[in-house]
């Protein structure tokens, strides 16, 4: 066997680079900003930019959870000025390890807030946040900010999916023609069985035998058979779908063949498919990240609980103008939202 | 409460979905049949898949010449087959690490240039349905069979043109040579190396054309990591194919069959926990694998690099 030669070396460390340039921090989209940064602040000479460093399981570009958050950044960045908030990132971290180990070589950075992107990451943060105790730590779908482990700069936030599931359910109910709905899921858990279960309830409390069909794909990422799932609700009656979970866009891709149409969540999802998008509850996390910020300096550095609703304006639901919406059925969901708002609908059952 | 499955509208979903679902696992598996054939294992499938996925939407993305994209992603896949060849066979390389790095290049490739070249999920119109005149008019049958785009048709194609390389012509012969018994067939002047780059280029080219029938035919989107590990199913199933292209065939179809039953038997509101039913495909392909494994015989040189002694 000849040794391994310098271009087989050359090629992994290569591979290696770009794999982790998935997720490598500062990487293209935020390298424009990021390049310009210290033009903008030369003349200006503020103090130190707030730095808010990002960890994902998914893509940034996922139109669902991860590009939620992104997007959230990114306004409260061109609100702040470049100048001001630096925001670094490592995404497709689907592994807790490597997650982990960003965590804390951000926390080492001197990075100011540190936001966990996933419920899955909340025992490595819980251990990063114990040696970093100036250092601000957020993580999401979560309550719990480590309170009760004498930990006080941990945020936690969360999503009432449920709320725009409903709504969404509502809207499917009043606008298909068959009577069958399809809902394309991720796992059996967490935020997506939120939405679900609330879509499910919105559903059926507008129409009572309208028939809701749920599958789920055992993944986030599997898009090939979100494809499939969305092509069998299809086949199985529904004129309507929705779905979870960066894996919707085969699903939006098919409703979009077929010319079925689709509900989102957590991202705006009809520039992928302008005809087939009705509405998506979009999550807005600007006010969270604004308060976070200000916590941070006046020197509150966790502690706090945040949940997205209707009411707080943290949820929305984002029509699509390419797709007409009749006026009995925007009025019932309308009548839903406050319902929802003042509390006299449940929108899980 | 399974009566439910057994309409005949459902038995038909799930046999065409079954067909269509198989479509990518057979491009894949069936050229790393003809890598493994020659002795090469080529682990980098599902990074292949994502250059040549990547490339056709680009293409397609950019110009809507639908043939161009395939042509692209066939050329972008034989490019990373050749990157493999030259790592694996001349270089000598450990060839499950060199594929592994492959499957890791072609990841943050296709994700970085994805970001530069389009930066976020976008959708193309994709090659449509192609009804096959007459045939596609056949009751039940036209339906299954004879409703899908050009591409599935393409893949099924393939599995006799593999099976008359390996079997009919003398280029087979050799492959089948340099995977069996390097050392003899370089004694007859086969030239062990250049049937091998052939071998593993054919392979990438084919899963490259995978890549496409995802992004360009079947889902007509591109996201990051849009095979989801695809290729390394492809990989089992010509463990599982025991290294034939009819056992490929059987394998894929036999995978993405009890996939769409599962999907079925979830949208019928069935009531299993749908986390067993995702797991479905999985155990039974284990299953097979484990009463099937007897009875195959991997081609003898795989894995090996060869020199010549002397």
């Amino acid at each position: 066997m000849r040794r391994l030669t310098p271009l087989f070396v050359l090629l992994l460390i290569a591979a290696l680079a770009l794999a982790a340039c998935g997720g490598a921090k500062t990487a293209a989209p935020a390298e424009a900003p990021a390049a310009e940064a210290p033009a903008a602040e030369a003349p200006a000479a503020p103090a130190e930019p707030f730095k808010v460093a990002f960890v994902l399981p998914s893509p940034v570009t996922d139109l669902a959870w991860g590009q939620s958050m992104y997007d959230g950044l990114k306004a409260v960045q061109a609100e702040m000025g470049e100048a001001n908030l630096e925001i670094a990132y490592s995404d497709s971290m689907f592994q807790v390890a490597d997650a982990a180990a960003a965590i804390r070589d951000y926390a080492s950075e001197g990075y100011d807030l540190i936001i966990a992107h996933g419920t899955q990451y909340g025992n490595s943060l819980f251990d990063v946040a114990k040696d970093f105790p100036e250092t601000s730590f957020a993580w999401g779908t979560a309550v719990d900010t480590g309170a009760d482990k004498g930990l006080k700069n941990v945020f936690a936030y969360e999503a009432a999916a449920q709320e725009g599931g409903y709504i969404n359910g509502v809207l499917a109910a009043m606008m298909s023609q068959s009577g069958v709905l399809g809902v394309v899921g991720p796992v059996e858990a967490g935020d997506a069985k939120l939405y679900i279960d609330g879509f499910k309830a919105g559903a059926s409390a507008t129409k009572p035998d309208i028939k809701v069909n749920v599958s789920y794909t055992g993944s986030f990422g599997d898009t090939a058979l979100a494809a499939e799932a969305a092509n069998t609700h299809i086949a199985a009656g529904a004129d309507i779908l929705t779905g979870s979970a960066q894996q919707v866009v085969g699903a939006i891709g098919a409703a979009k063949d077929k010319g079925a149409k689709w509900f989102g969540t957590q991202s705006d999802q009809s520039s992928l498919a302008p005809e087939s998008v009705v509405a998506t509850q979009v999550f807005d996390w600007t006010a969270t990240i604004k308060d976070m910020i200000a916590l941070h300096n006046a020197g509150t550095y966790g502690g706090k609980a945040y949940t997205l609703t209707l009411a707080n304006g943290g949820l929305k639901i984002v029509y699509n103008a390419g797709v007409a919406v009749p006026a009995e059925a925007k009025a019932a969901a309308d009548a839903a939202m406050k319902g929802i708002e003042d509390g006299s609908i449940k929108p899980l059952p | 409460m399974f009566n439910e499955l057994l309409q005949s509208s459902v038995l038909i979903g799930i046999l065409y979905s079954g067909i269509r679902l198989a479509a990518p696992y057979l491009f894949a598996a069936l050229g790393e049949t003809v890598a493994q054939r020659a002795g090469v294992l080529d682990l980098g499938v599902d990074g292949i898949m994502l250059m040549g996925s990547f490339a056709a939407f680009y293409v397609v993305f950019e110009t809507g010449n639908l043939w161009l994209g395939v042509a692209v992603a066939v050329a972008v896949g034989a490019l990373m087959g050749l990157l493999m060849a030259v790592i694996s066979v001349t270089y000598q390389a450990e060839q499950g690490i060199s594929g592994i790095g492959l499957y890791l290049f072609g990841l943050g490739l296709s994700s970085l240039l994805f970001r530069v070249m389009i930066g976020s999920v976008k959708g193309v119109s994709g090659f449509p349905i192609l009804r096959i005149p007459v045939l596609s008019d056949i009751p039940v049958i036209g339906e299954i069979f004879f409703n899908h785009n050009i591409l599935v048709y393409l893949a099924y194609l393939m599995v006799p043109v593999i099976w008359l390389l390996f079997d009919k012509t003398t280029l087979g012969l050799k492959i089948r040579a340099v995977g069996h018994n390097p050392e003899a067939a370089d004694s007859l002047g086969v030239s062990v190396n250049r049937v091998r780059y052939f071998a593993v280029i054919f392979g990438a080219a084919m899963a490259g054309l995978a890549g496409a029938t995802l992004s360009i035919a079947q889902l007509n989107v591109w996201q990051e990591n849009i095979t989801n590990g695809l290729g390394f199913i492809a990989v089992a199933l010509v463990y599982f194919g025991g290294w034939r292209p009819l056992g490929v065939l059987l394998g894929s179809l036999l995978f993405a069959t009890v996939n769409a039953l599962q999907l079925w038997v979830q949208v019928k509101g069935i009531n299993i926990p749908s986390d067993l039913a995702v797991m479905l495909p999985y155990v039974l392909t284990i299953f097979v694998l484990i009463f099937a494994s007897g009875r195959v015989r991997q081609p003898a040189a795989l894995t090996k690099p060869f020199e010549r002694s002397g």
